[in-house]
């Protein structure tokens, strides 16, 4: 099994993490049943406040707000664990979005060899 | 014989080496001890036997490689003959992946399934042998790197891709056909090997309704050779000389659309296909079938609602309706504006235009058509059209 990012990209609401949903906040605490299910592993989970809180830092420089502005911003990242490119992209389908999408990124390093 | 050696080391570079070094040990041995009775098989085996053990050192150096083969691979007895259409549809499905960029795709292709040599594959798509080495590489970086997996899709998976294998192999068919730039109007490299890939894929999927019907739309390039005249000029559908088309060719597409249409609902790939076979069948531009046309043109915007095919359409309501209704959803696609820099919208414009007898908005629209155009044949086309439909002195 290989490690994969998936980062999620969603539009930005005013009141935060109040605005989300309760169906896609639900749907984000059975996901890593539902990755389970289909034969992957939910390794870890992180999700950040809004960009507007973050400060971004470029050499001495500290300012306000993310590293890059996006439309869409990175509003958490979970990693996982998948047989290969294919199976990984299932998984990250199934994470609840609201009005943007998601990112699959290799890792490097943490191939796991398993014992046969 | 590649795509039987990417199976065992699931890199594609690596691949490559071990079929070079299985050609080197040919040149080495079989003068001296004979050709073997199938030097293909023979090929096959040493490649993947040299793939193996290259593995098997690497394994070693590293220690910490994940397991690749697949058990039926540790068996290097028998050289695998009737798995090798199965890796062959593994290896294309791999190249056509989704993930990758589409020219990619393409590049990947024609290199690793059609064995087309790098500098050919830049020559073609006119960049420098550098930007496509660097892009198949880039290519093959990322199927080792995000681990797209050499295999055939599952089955409920299989469509959508196999949906994404014919629109390659389409997109060069269509390279090679209109070249874009360029002095020769068919491409006959790109166009050949988009057939052979579409038989080719008609062998290894033969239940499937589209890689029949794309079979039938490449084949109706029997066509081709009297799309331009003796000197290499453009030749509308009308104008082209119907004794001169390849009957054979045209039977074959037609059984295959036939084969298609009775199978079921009709793709995309198979509509076009039935487009072309009435056209093929029609004893002249007039006498065509054009409401049928128009029927199944109905049918493929249903399923495909493309602006492009909204365009081709306007031709056949012109053929039906008259150029008044064509004309009007012509103008309502340029409002649209997604195919806003497309040569053939302005170029059927213009066509309209000179039919209606409105020839000073006609030149406008060809002389639009003819800025837009980099393809040499095209251009003089379009020049002699502004000639015919400008005021005459």
């Amino acid at each position: 099994m290989a490690q994969y990012a998936v980062l999620i990209f969603e539009r930005e609401t005013p009141g935060g993490v109040a605005d989300i949903p309760p169906e896609i906040m639900e749907a984000h605490g059975q996901l890593p049943e539902r990755i389970a299910e289909q034969g992957g592993r939910t390794v870890a989970g992180l999700a950040l406040e809004p960009s507007s809180t973050a400060t971004a830092i470029r050499g001495d420089l500290v300012t306000d707000g993310p590293f890059i502005e996006t439309k869409e911003a990175l509003a958490g990242v979970f990693v996982i664990e998948a047989r290969d490119l294919d199976h990984a992209l299932a998984l990250a389908k199934l994470t609840p979005i609201v009005s943007g999408g998601v990112e699959v990124r290799p890792l490097i390093g943490f191939e796991v060899v398993e014992a046969s | 014989m590649l795509a039987a050696t990417v199976r065992v080391t699931r890199d594609l570079d690596a691949a490559e080496e071990a079929v070079q070094e299985a050609y080197v040990q040919a040149l080495r041995t079989w003068p001296r001890d004979g050709v073997p009775d199938r030097p293909g098989a023979w090929l096959t085996t040493v490649a993947r036997r040299i793939a193996l053990n290259a593995m098997r050192h690497r394994h070693t150096l590293e220690t910490k490689l994940p397991l690749l083969l697949e058990p039926e691979d540790a068996d290097m007895s028998e050289p695998a003959t009737d798995t090798i259409p199965d890796d062959r549809l593994r290896l294309i499905f791999t190249c056509c992946h989704p993930a990758l960029a589409q020219q990619a795709q393409i590049a990947l292709t024609l290199r690793l399934v059609c064995g087309v040599a790098t500098p050919d594959i830049a020559h073609a798509f006119l960049v420098t042998e550098t930007t496509m080495a660097a892009r198949l590489t880039r290519a093959k970086r990322k199927i080792a790197t995000a681990r797209i997996p050499y295999v055939v899709p599952s089955a409920d998976a299989l469509p959508a891709r196999v949906d994404a294998v014919l629109t390659i192999i389409h997109l060069l068919y269509a390279a090679g056909h209109t070249a874009h730039s360029g002095e020769d109007l068919v491409r006959d490299e790109l166009t050949g090997r988009a057939l052979d890939l579409a038989r080719m894929l008609r062998l290894l999927l033969p239940a499937d309704r589209e890689a029949a019907g794309l079979l039938a739309l490449l084949v109706h390039d029997a066509r081709r050779a009297t799309r331009t005249d003796a000197q290499g000029r453009l030749l509308r559908l009308e104008e082209q000389d119907r004794s001169a088309w390849d009957r054979e060719r045209i039977a074959e597409a037609d059984r295959l659309v036939v084969a298609a249409l009775r199978a079921g609902p009709p793709g995309r790939f198979t509509l076009q296909a039935a487009i072309a076979a009435l056209h093929a069948q029609a004893p002249s531009y007039a006498e065509t079938d054009w409401p049928q046309i128009l029927t199944l043109y109905d049918a493929l915007l249903r399923i495909w609602p493309s602006p492009v095919v909204a365009l081709n359409r306007a031709v056949a309501v012109s053929m039906v309706d008259g150029p008044q209704d064509a004309l009007a959803e012509v103008e309502a696609l340029e409002r649209d504006g997604r195919l806003a820099g497309y040569r053939y919208l302005p170029a059927t414009k213009a066509e309209l235009l000179h039919r209606l007898g409105r020839d000073a908005e006609a030149v406008d629209a060809y002389q639009a058509a003819l800025a837009l155009s980099e393809n040499a044949a095209e251009q003089e086309f379009l020049a002699e059209r502004v000639r015919s439909a400008g005021p005459t002195s």
